[in-house]
């Protein structure tokens, strides 16, 4: 019984998706950008760089590389707690 | 119709892949493969996140000695930038948990571990 | 690993590191940046885990050297981020300036390295503490499966 309600959500959920991917996304190769062009048209000037994406990473959307690196840090340090050997070896 | 149904082509593609991951998740019960079924899912996700930003004979969003045309939308690159480092992040931890479930129980099966025992 | 293995893994490390940190320095030139040369380094380290085996590389990489080169490789971000704080938090207060303050020349032009304002700066603190982060992860997981645990 559980694997037919299962089935029935996988197979709804996949027809809605691939006729929303037909049919409700632009079409492939025009985005509808303004936010984007004035980036690319005036990142040579205020970041001085020549690499747009670089500046878009650190210098428009500053506040999401920092996130970034706060989410990389808190997993390192997870990594780092979980893999310790236990000091005591019996336990009861 | 024909028009969008041939052109929009990769967006299906990462359609597939996300069905693909969530067939794994749901109906797999090895915790490695569960694993797997998470990388497969941000994988696809970030497909689907590139291929948003795409403009018919673009070039890459680089000005040093770059050709002419008209360039692709940069800030799409710059969030799956993000995604592929907090992905490699979350699937060390997760696998460091495998490894701690595996020493503790002794099997690999999301069945036998599923209960809390004191 | 074979003696071949290892001599050949020592020497690669050298040519890994050049290109690790090319890539991270030029971030704001061509493609790449701090993200992408940090997990190039990582991946060197790597590659040294594999040849000699984890027990020799924990004598030479300590838990407390890779948590000091992670920190400060955010603190350094965060502090670049606050030096700006009289416009506005993140603001790139070095172009125009005197280090790393060219204006590149609109469109298509030969790349030059000081230009870029707060950028190279911002990647060089990412690109340590990616690498840093990534070769403890690994080294963790490493001496985790072969039972010992990581030195002071």
């Amino acid at each position: 019984m559980r694997q037919f309600f299962a089935w029935l959500f996988l197979i709804v959920l996949m027809v809605f998706l691939v006729i929303g991917g037909f049919e409700m996304v632009h079409p492939f190769g025009e985005p509808p950008s303004t936010m984007d062009q004035y980036i690319i048209d005036n990142a040579q000037e205020e970041a001085g760089s020549n690499n747009v994406v670089g500046a878009v990473v650190f210098d428009y959307r500053g506040f999401d590389t920092l996130g970034e690196a706060t989410v990389l840090f808190a997993a390192v340090m997870g990594v780092l707690l979980v893999l310790r050997a236990s000091e005591k070896k019996e336990e009861t | 119709m024909t028009e969008t149904l041939i052109g929009n082509f990769p967006f299906v593609a990462a359609v597939v892949l996300m069905g693909i991951a969530l067939y794994i998740l749901i109906f797999r019960r090895n915790l490695i493969k569960i694993v797997m079924g998470i990388t497969i899912l941000s994988s696809s996700v970030n497909l689907f996140l590139v291929t948003l930003g795409y403009r018919a004979g673009g070039i890459a969003p680089i000005y040093t000695d770059a050709p002419e045309g008209p360039m692709v939308l940069p800030v799409v690159q710059a969030l799956t930038l993000t995604n592929i480092v907090i992905a490699v992040a979350t699937s060390a931890l997760i696998l460091s948990l495998v490894i701690r479930i595996y020493r503790h129980t002794g099997s690999l099966d999301s069945k036998k571990s599923r209960r809390m025992k004191g | 690993m074979s003696k071949i293995v290892r001599t050949v893994a020592n020497q690669l490390m050298a040519f890994v590191l050049v290109f690790g940190l090319y890539v991270i320095m030029h971030g704001h030139v061509t493609p790449g940046g701090g993200f992408q040369g940090g997990a190039i380094i990582a991946s060197g380290v790597v590659m040294l885990i594999v040849a000699f085996g984890s027990g020799q590389i924990k004598k030479f990489l300590r838990e407390r050297r890779l948590s000091l080169v992670e920190s400060s490789g955010a603190l350094l971000f965060i502090l670049i981020a606050f030096a700006g704080i009289g416009t506005v938090f993140f603001y790139n207060f070095l172009v125009g300036s005197r280090i790393f303050g060219g204006i590149p020349p609109t469109g298509s032009n030969p790349g030059d390295v000081w230009t870029g304002g707060v950028i190279p700066v911002m990647n060089l603190a990412v690109g340590l503490k990616v690498t840093a982060g990534l070769s403890a992860a690994v080294l963790a997981l490493a001496l985790f499966s072969s039972g010992e645990e990581m030195e002071e």
